[in-house]
């Protein structure tokens, strides 16, 4: 019996506003329990709530990244559960008229693009968060009210690889307009999953499992194919898949059981009666419109188009704005593209590693890359003595001054290195027979050893030049 | 006699308000909120062909503020108000849900 796989994917990004969406408390991480709470937040009697402008402008700018139709008659309403990381017993969130639907995403696996449609997305209050120990729960509001949006793919997804491709063109599309951090391991971006199974041919969905614990990428891909081969299994067996939620297992690879569904939630959404409807103008899209940044695919196509970037290096020069952003500028102040393109991914990447900080974070800058680039493009310095100019410019140094002060000049003028060459033939008469009897080793120990005379800052090119035109004469 | 709600219901949207019924109450306020909902059949009368649904009743539209972070300290009282709190935390009876994984 053949298999086709159907997937939907939630996704909830955390956005990284300077305020709550309903309160004016700071969206702060990492700051002691509740310091960043208010009685609005407490969901305190008698409070009431006002809408973070900045929230509804990130949810236009993600609803015009994912090629969505803003909703522009809507609202709030009541999801109504009881929890105690949920003060009021409510969420404000949207079910109604979402703030956005119908958008696509275009992605690429293993060559072949495919658009996957949206359905919704909207904008709603993260909870708190709970600590549970044997006999007490601990609650910290902190993350009371910080804002989210919820994007809902459509059932278009086929199998886990697409899957994996439709969150990373997602991340990157909202990492930038710059709304999210959109980092699944620090929590501002989560996935929940959905995936049935239908033999080929059956028009009807198969019944769907909820996946749960997917704190990767990997791990999402992981835990579908898991999932997608003991629903085929079960059918396979004459066997019915349940509605249930099912919890990945990191070690073990597998899915397993957590419960049974029956029936669906009863969260009687109503309108939220604290909050006036917006009504989102044609000109606050338009100025908004006008503000968003060139794209990642778009990004990828010049890269790759104009500038002569292989596919791969695009792809990689376009996981973040900041790291896109960089080598365009780089690029802008005359640095060769390929080269910048290999040191970003190179050297920098490695140095983003070992320090463990975001691009933003350091002190290097385009115009210090474009330097030491230009500087060995000219020949100034070896590609060599660039490993000194790098770590300088991971300081904040500019590459000439350093360069100049360490007296890194790299030594290209024939007429000061023809006598040196000189000296070292006349060293190594041996070397020259050997040569001369067809023993081409000879000429790396020679270049061995003019380098060794010049403390390595003779230019390689113009030594070879220099030495094979003295050895033939 | 109920017609409008029945017993199984009122048990269930009693259960998502979180309060035990005695089965003598289960009978009383399945009648009791039938005679709202009957109440509220009123409105029926009303033709709303072609109207869009309302989802507020006020004239007030767009009504937000800009985004700035204000702490308000409240912290300390709000916590003090809290019957159990510990380290910055608010201590709550352990969760034990069925439906939460963490």
């Amino acid at each position: 019996m053949n298999f086709e796989t159907t997937i939907g994917l939630e996704v909830h990004v955390e956005l990284k506003t300077n305020s709550k969406i309903f309160s004016p408390s700071p969206v702060e991480f990492g700051d002691d329990p509740n310091a960043n709470t208010n009685v609005i937040d407490w969901g305190y009697p008698g409070v009431l709530p006002t809408t973070n402008k900045g929230v509804v402008e990130s949810g236009i700018k993600a609803a015009l990244a994912l090629h969505a139709k803003v909703e522009q008659q809507t609202h709030f309403d009541r999801k109504n559960y009881f929890y105690p990381d949920n003060p009021k017993a409510y969420q404000i969130s949207q079910s109604d008229k979402p703030l956005a639907h119908d958008g696509w995403i275009e992605v690429d696996v293993d060559g072949t693009k495919k658009k996957i449609g949206i359905a919704e997305m909207h904008i709603e209050e993260d909870a708190g968060k709970n600590t549970h120990e044997r006999d007490y729960s601990y609650v910290d509001l902190n993350r009371q009210g910080t804002p989210l949006i919820e994007i809902v793919s459509k059932p278009e997804i086929a199998s886990p690889d697409e899957a994996y491709a439709y969150l990373e063109a997602l991340r990157q599309r909202i990492q930038f307009t710059g709304i999210s951090d959109v980092k699944m391991e620090e929590g501002s971006m989560r996935v929940d999953v959905n995936i049935s199974v239908r033999p080929v041919g059956q028009t009807e969905f198969g019944t769907k499992t909820e996946l749960k614990n997917l704190n990767s990428f990997n791990y999402v891909r992981k835990g579908l194919a898991f999932e997608e081969q003991r629903q085929q299994r079960v059918l396979m067996s004459g066997g019915e898949i349940q509605q249930e939620t099912r919890r990945y297992d990191e070690a073990s690879g597998q899915t397993i059981l957590m419960r049974v569904k029956e029936g669906s939630d009863d969260y009687r959404y109503f309108p939220e009666p604290d909050l006036p409807a917006l009504q989102i103008s044609d000109d606050w899209i338009n100025d908004i419109n006008a503000s968003m940044p060139e794209m990642p695919g778009k990004r990828r196509d010049r890269y790759v188009n104009e500038l002569g970037i292989t596919d791969y290096d695009a792809m990689v020069l376009t996981q973040t704005k900041e790291m896109s952003d960089f080598f365009d500028e780089t690029v802008a102040l005359g640095a060769d593209p390929k080269m910048a393109a290999n040191y970003l991914q190179g050297d920098v990447n490695a140095f983003l590693n070992d320090k463990q900080v975001d691009l933003q974070d350091t002190d290097l800058t385009p115009a210090n890359l474009a330097g030491m680039i230009n500087l060995i493009n000219d020949g100034t310095i070896s590609t060599k003595m660039a490993k000194k100019v790098f770590k300088a410019i991971t300081e904040g140094q500019e590459p000439k001054a350093f360069v100049e002060e360490k007296g890194l000049v790299q030594l290209s003028d024939p007429a000061q290195l023809q006598p040196i060459i000189d000296g070292v033939l006349a060293d190594n008469q041996q070397s020259v027979e050997d040569f001369n009897n067809g023993k081409d080793r000879a000429v790396g120990f020679l270049v061995g050893q003019i380098m060794k005379q010049t403390h390595g800052k003779a230019n390689p090119k113009v030594v070879n030049q220099l030495l094979m035109a003295s050895l033939k004469k | 006699m109920a017609s409008r709600i029945d017993q199984d219901q009122v048990k269930h949207v009693a259960g998502l308000a979180k309060l035990e019924l005695k089965d003598n109450q289960v009978d009383y306020f399945t009648k009791q909120l039938d005679d709202i909902i009957g109440l509220f059949e009123t409105l029926d009368e009303v033709k709303t062909d072609n109207i869009e649904p309302t989802s507020s009743v006020s004239d007030q539209l767009n009504v937000m503020r800009e985004d700035v972070a204000d702490n308000w300290g409240q912290r300390g009282a709000l916590l003090a108000n809290a019957p159990e709190s510990e380290n910055g935390y608010i201590k709550v009876p352990a969760i034990i849900d069925e439906s939460e994984d963490e």
